[in-house]
């Protein structure tokens, strides 16, 4: 079967699924890194109604599902403290601040040396570069020696090595997290990853689960914060020198652990996928297309959202207060943001995302500059009771 | 028949068993969930603590301020979470007799002033209008970020005031009063724009609970030192320092908050319990039917502290390490950049020419009017002094 040109020339979001025979055994479907996938078909007397359902799955996996929307509008909807995944991702924002540490607690032992801006050329701004219809991102990175984590390890007899368990994880980031400075770094949320290397005297560090079982990534990370992988020193190493060892970090482990927990903490979640079907994994940026596309979708969904509400509550409080005066340029914000609030819910009609999302980050800057504005404070807090008038007559 | 018997035995037991697994499970399914249920939907906390007055011998609201200051950040929120305004300075006041200190006990016992107190809004800045601006976010564009409120829809938020106030008001500065009305519109604002998931207000002043009686936005619970009509008490003087030191309702909070850590699990009734009338010799009052948990779900650290809510990562993406041409060609680009920035910096600071620049000279102009009167009144009052006589040795 010969796909006709049209088809695939056709609009920015169209899902085209093949059916023919195939050669894999197993699999029935195939989603691939840019908006396309492949179902297997076969003969049989169901086959239509067989092959239309796992169509049905493979569409649900890979685009705007209601889960999604409901992550993004999770505070506007009634509060339903079940699933964690609604609270993971960071909110909307304009920019974002991405700030790479290295904790080196021993540099008597252990003498740390990371290509951290290789790494971050090569790994990190092509994903950021995928992502950057989202908003702007900056990336620094630092180190930080005799700075420890919050917590002692304990030691583990029986695999000769410390752990960290489950329970003792939110006690670490607070005292390491003022040695950070992410405050200073600008208004944008931060983001942190740090990469710890213990001490002589505490290694090997694990991370524990729940169970008892060391993690195989020895990383973990906290919603709307950042993340922190323990990188062990290899034991051969210290057979030959003397301390301090000098320890070159192999950046691709690092990496692959902090992009992951970056796509989680952005809400890119690992997607749904349907049984016996095979996901190729996201391109050498770390995302595909389509996980750029429902992020999008969400994002402008909930900047949507958070722009009409904040209009609504702007206009309650003028029907309050009835002695408020809105300043011109106040005025002026005001109609830039319905106006781009309009134009955004247009183009996510029509489907054409990004300029929907550049017009729903329009429409947020514009209403949270004037519900913000400085000068509405003073006419807001002067209540009737408190006034008094001085005639003489 | 026996055998028959023992089977039949054998299936009851084991169904019990089976019963009391399954029972078991989803006992701790149930709990499980409904633990989850409980749990505050948090991912960061904030302080906001105010001390409102001036003045050497409002030296206990200062005290009071810096102790919640260091319960809280012993607790784990960083200083980057806390705003702390004191109206007053007074580890560093002319009359402290021991500098750089401030006292919560007498006898010297516990300094809150520590090594590493990060004042917010200092002495005049702290207004009611800046208090408002802190709260509600209006705040003009040139505000520096440890300035500000950042809080999220996410944020569990700690406001503790305490100073000297009065039936629906409090005092600030001995020059202005923020009323509980105004103090309720700005949560309601706060409420608006999502700016906290959870508040908890705590104010140690004189009929303290009339602060909070005109709260009305949701998830609000308030605590005061005394009710309507009564009067907070000071704690206890010291002969040294010449001052009350502290409040009693927040002397007894802070020796509660002394034996929590981390992760401990005392809850919000037992912070409602601290300084009972007879210790207090006012009455404590406060407010949760705004709030949606039951105080007994409620942990301190909800509040004072900053736990993390912590995930296991468990999933990685594979990447492929870089091939060499790449990298030759990016370290190119690299030396490039390095090569290029010297050229630039330098020609920015023009330094030879100003080494080598003359002093420009100034046009000579002769003395004007002034200076001239000036001259001729002093030559007038010495001849007149001196007589006309001596003219002649100096023309």
């Amino acid at each position: 079967m010969v796909l006709p040109r049209s088809l695939l020339a056709q609009g920015d979001h169209v899902l085209v699924c093949v059916i023919f025979l195939l050669f894999f055994q197993d699999t029935m479907s195939y989603i691939g890194p840019e908006r396309t996938a492949v179902v297997r078909g076969f003969t049989h007397r169901e086959a239509f109604n067989i092959v239309g359902r796992r169509v049905i799955q493979v569409a649900q996996a890979m685009s705007l599902t209601e889960d999604v929307l409901a992550a993004a509008l999770a505070d506007h909807l009634p509060e339903d403290k079940w699933s964690s995944d609604k609270r993971r991702p960071l909110k909307s924002s304009l920019g974002y601040e991405i700030t790479f540490s290295l904790l080196n607690p021993d540099p008597k032992s252990h003498d740390v040396h990371w290509d951290i801006e290789g790494a971050v050329r090569r790994y990190v701004q092509p994903f950021l570069s995928a992502l950057s219809a989202a908003g702007n991102f900056s990336v620094d990175s630092q180190i930080l020696y005799y700075t420890v984590l919050g917590v002692n390890p304990r030691f583990d007899p029986a695999s000769s090595s410390y752990y960290l368990a489950a329970h003792s994880l939110p006690h670490v980031i607070n005292p390491v997290e003022s040695r950070l400075g992410s405050s200073a770094a600008s208004l944008y949320p931060v983001l942190n990853f740090l990469l710890y290397v213990p001490e002589l005297a505490h290694s090997p560090l694990y991370i524990q689960d729940k169970d008892g079982a060391p993690v195989a990534t020895n990383a973990f990370h906290s919603p709307r914060w950042g993340g922190i992988m323990v990188y062990n020193v290899d034991s051969k190493a210290y057979n030959a020198s003397e301390l301090p060892v000098r320890v070159e970090v192999d950046m691709v482990r690092v990496m692959e652990v902090f992009l992951a927990q970056l796509r989680l903490l952005f809400g890119i979640a690992q997607p749904q996928m349907p049984l016996k079907s095979l996901f190729s994994g996201p391109k050498s940026e770390g995302l595909t297309t389509w996980e750029l596309d429902r992020l999008l979708w969400a994002r402008s969904v909930e900047n949507v959202a958070t722009a009409t509400t904040t209009l609504t509550s702007l206009a309650q409080l003028l029907g309050k207060i009835s002695n408020i005066v809105i300043k011109d340029d106040v005025a002026s914000e005001v109609y830039r943001a319905v106006a781009a609030v309009q134009k955004a819910a247009e183009e996510l009609a029509s489907g054409r995302l990004a300029s929907a999302f550049i017009a729903s980050q329009a429409a947020v800057t514009s209403s949270e500059r004037a519900f913000f504005d400085p000068s509405l404070l003073h006419l807001l807090y002067f209540p009737d009771d408190q006034k008094f008038v001085i005639s003489s007559l | 028949m026996v055998t028959a018997f023992s089977l039949s035995k054998g299936l009851t037991t084991l169904s019990g068993l089976l019963l009391l697994s399954f029972g078991s499970l989803a006992a701790s399914q149930i709990e499980d969930q409904a633990e989850q249920f409980f749990r505050s939907g948090h991912t960061n906390n904030w302080a906001v603590l105010v001390c409102t007055s001036r003045f050497w011998f409002n030296y206990r609201h200062v005290a009071n301020t810096l102790s919640v200051y260091r319960s809280v950040k012993r607790l784990g929120i960083p200083d980057s979470h806390i705003v702390l305004m004191l109206a007053d300075d007074m580890a560093c006041n002319p009359r402290n007799p021991k500098p750089a200190t401030v006292f919560s006990h007498k006898n010297m016992e516990l300094n809150v002033y520590g090594d590493d107190v990060e004042v917010d809004y200092r002495s005049y800045e702290v207004t009611v209008e800046n208090f408002l601006r802190v709260l509600t976010g209006r705040i003009p564009p040139s505000t520096p970020r440890s300035k500000r409120l950042l809080s999220d829809d996410r944020s569990n938020i700690l406001i503790y005031m305490t100073g000297h106030g009065g039936n629906g008001f409090l005092k600030f500065q001995d020059s202005e009063e923020i009323t509980n009305i105004e103090l309720a519109d700005a949560f309601e604002q706060m409420w608006q724009k999502r700016r906290y998931n959870e508040l908890l207000f705590i104010i140690d002043t004189c009929q303290g609970a009339s602060m909070y009686e005109r709260f009305y936005s949701p998830n609000i619970m308030a605590l005061a030192s005394s009710q309507v009509g009564e009067d907070s008490l000071s704690h206890q003087p010291d002969p040294a320092i010449g001052v009350h030191l502290m409040d009693r309702y927040t002397f007894y909070v802070l020796e509660f908050l002394e034996e929590i850590n981390p992760a401990s699990q005392t809850n919000m009734n037992d912070l409602f319990q601290v300084c009972p009338r007879s210790l207090c010799v006012s009455t404590p009052g406060h407010r949760t039917d705004l709030f949606q948990r039951d105080p007994k779900n409620v942990l301190i650290t909800d509040f004072f502290g900053s736990v993390r809510k912590v995930e296991i990562t468990t999933e990685t993406i594979s990447l492929q390490p870089d091939l060499e041409i790449m990298e030759s060609r990016d370290k190119k680009d690299w030396m490039d950049e390095e090569l290029m920035e010297p050229l630039k910096y330098a020609e920015q600071l023009p330094v030879a020419q100003i080494i080598h620049q003359k002093p420009k000279l100034k046009d000579w102009h002769p003395p004007g009017g002034f200076i001239l009167g000036l001259w001729a009144l002093i030559i007038m009052v010495f001849f007149k002094t001196y007589g006309i006589k001596h003219m002649k040795f100096i023309f």
